[in-house]
């Protein structure tokens, strides 16, 4: 197994809080992971770590081999051209339009002629089924469109890696299922290494490869789907069988609870 | 009593970390906003022109009247008030005087300023601080775009160069009202009025409103910029920042003045 991503004894406190604790694993190339976990387990602060928005407290995240806690915001910002990221709120540009927020990309990192960025944007909105909308501003635009949309964004410098942050969280089940199938086509067709960070199991059992399991800061599954469905980790199963849990709480976090502040 | 005493360190100290953390990210901003708008577009990041021609017609162009009518009102005002003192000693001319020196060297780069801080300082608070709610900022940080040079440089360049031009838009349309006030009211001749304003003022006036200008052109970004990026939850904290980012600028306009105007006072 090819690996893209390696991460060792990744480290990460807000204040004295541990909210990664010395998590190691890694993502194979050219497949789809999905990185799972109950809401608030750190999923959305792992991914700001593999993405470079946020330093760990601790720990090395190897990205095709180099070091991204190590490097300089310059050195880092190459490594970015080859990175794609959909945030959770789509996070376009809401002061241009689709097909400006497609282009910005291209138009800040690459030489190309006017004309040129105008043809890979109008692929790029194809390839997401938007390309009757690119005069049409992020507002204009359904939660599943600005999704898509944000694809495209992140497709522009054809990337190697596309990290997606709860994909399909706030959507109807339909256009979930639709965004799902984009990612398996944006996998077979472009061979990208995908990282998708989620909750819901309809699409982890319909997009992953590779998952990876958090529960209170440490890794407690990592392999293949098939070894998931047949893992008999009991909090594994809880998650998989839908079972309602006591509201956990992080020892610390119960105690803060207890004692009133 | 220890624990009143404990208390009171521990308010010292948490006011203390608080406020040298808030010095040091102002400090940062300020350093990046001056690299990536004096230095890196010589290593060949360009500025975004088109963004920053927008920004000047947002916060210049459009300001044009609402300077203009408080300057002309101001201009008025000025003139009254100067009327009902020198009328008693008989020198009326003087009026022109000073009208001419308090708008150029004061209250033209001032009025300017209070208004910029709040149509456009406000304004910058609360796009910069609600980009950074909907994660927009971390999209262009993830993007390899950095957010300082593709929001608040063009704001920057847009201050520098807008707010010396309305000053001097606002110090003409003062000493009009002064002058027509004059000529109406006190039944001045509007010519010597001219000929006594022009004679009273001279290049030095007019340039250290010019520099005080600048200065605050470049104090009100910064805190929007500052108060905007600030911003770490939703919306509600978006109209706060947007609020503290007006009172702010307007409080450091005034103490760039009063630095400004002592500097000028003893140096020139
Ligand atoms: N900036 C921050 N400061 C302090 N605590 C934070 C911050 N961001 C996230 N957290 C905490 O870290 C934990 C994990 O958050 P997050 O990674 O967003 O969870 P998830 O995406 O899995 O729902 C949460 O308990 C949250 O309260
Ligand atoms: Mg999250």
């Amino acid at each position: 197994m090819e690996k893209a991503i390696e991460v060792t004894d990744l480290v990460t406190q807000y204040g004295d809080r541990v909210i990664l604790n010395g998590i190691s694993f890694s993502i194979p190339k050219g497949k789809t992971t999905v990185i799972l976990g109950g809401s608030g387990c750190g999923k959305s602060t792992l991914l700001n770590h593999l993405i470079g928005l946020l330093k760990p407290t601790s720990g090395e995240i190897l990205i095709n081999g180099h070091d991204i806690t190590a490097m300089t915001e310059d050195e880092f910002n190459e490594f970015r051209k080859k990175m794609g990221v959909l945030f959770q709120g789509s996070a376009l540009l809401n002061s241009m339009t689709i097909a400006d927020n497609v282009a910005l990309p291209l138009r800040e990192h690459t030489k190309l002629e006017e004309p040129t960025i105008q043809i890979i944007c109008r692929m790029k909105l194809d390839l997401v089924s938007l390309s009757k909308f690119e005069h049409f501003y992020p507002s204009q635009l359904s939660g599943g469109m600005k999704k898509r949309a944000g694809i495209a964004r992140a497709m522009a410098l054809d990337p190697e890696l596309l990290f997606f942050d709860e994909p399909s969280a706030g959507l109807d089940p339909v256009t979930a299922a639709g965004l799902d199938e984009l990612i398996i086509k944006l996998r077979d067709v472009f061979k990208i290494t995908i990282v998708v960070v989620t909750h819901e199991l309809p699409s982890v059992f319909m997009i992953a490869d590779y998952v990876i399991m958090l529960d209170l800061g440490e890794v407690i599954f990592a392999g293949p789907i098939d070894e998931l469905k047949a893992s008999a980790h009991p909090k594994v199963r809880r998650f998989l069988e839908r079972q309602a849990e006591q509201e956990t709480y992080s020892p610390e976090d119960y105690f803060r609870f207890i004692a009133g502040n | 009593m220890p624990a009143a005493i404990e208390g009171l360190f521990g308010f010292i100290g948490r006011k203390t970390f608080s406020i040298l953390r808030n010095v040091h990210d102002a400090s940062k901003l300020i350093n990046d906003t001056f690299y990536w708008t004096f230095i890196s577009p010589f290593k060949g990041k360009a500025v975004r022109v088109r963004a920053t021609i927008s920004e000047m017609v947002k916060a210049g162009y459009n300001s044009v009247p609402i300077v203009g009518v408080i300057s002309f009102f101001v201009g008025i005002i000025l003139a009254l008030q100067a009327a009902y003192q020198l009328k008693k000693v008989g020198a009326l001319i003087y009026v022109a005087n000073l009208v001419g020196v308090s708008l150029t060297r004061e209250l033209g780069p001032i009025l300017t300023a209070i208004i910029v801080s709040g149509r456009s300082g406000s304004s910058y608070a609360a796009e910069i601080g609600s980009m950074k709610a909907a994660e927009e900022v971390n999209a262009l940080v993830s993007m390899g775009i950095n957010p300082i040079r593709f929001l608040v440089t063009p704001k920057l360049i847009a201050l520098m160069v807008m707010l010396p031009a309305l000053t001097i838009f606002s110090d003409f349309i003062g000493i009009l009202g002064g002058l027509i006030l004059s000529a109406t009211a006190l039944d001045m001749n509007p010519f010597s009025y001219m000929q006594q304003t022009v004679s009273s003022l001279l290049v030095k006036d007019v340039m250290t409103g010019l520099v005080k200008a600048w200065a605050f052109g470049v104090v009100i970004t910064i805190v929007g910029a500052y108060q905007g990026f600030k911003v770490s939850g939703g919306a509600e904290e978006v109209g706060r920042r947007t609020t503290a980012s007006v009172v702010a600028s307007i409080f450091l306009v005034i103490v760039f003045d009063l630095f400004f105007t002592a500097l000028f006072f003893y140096f020139t």
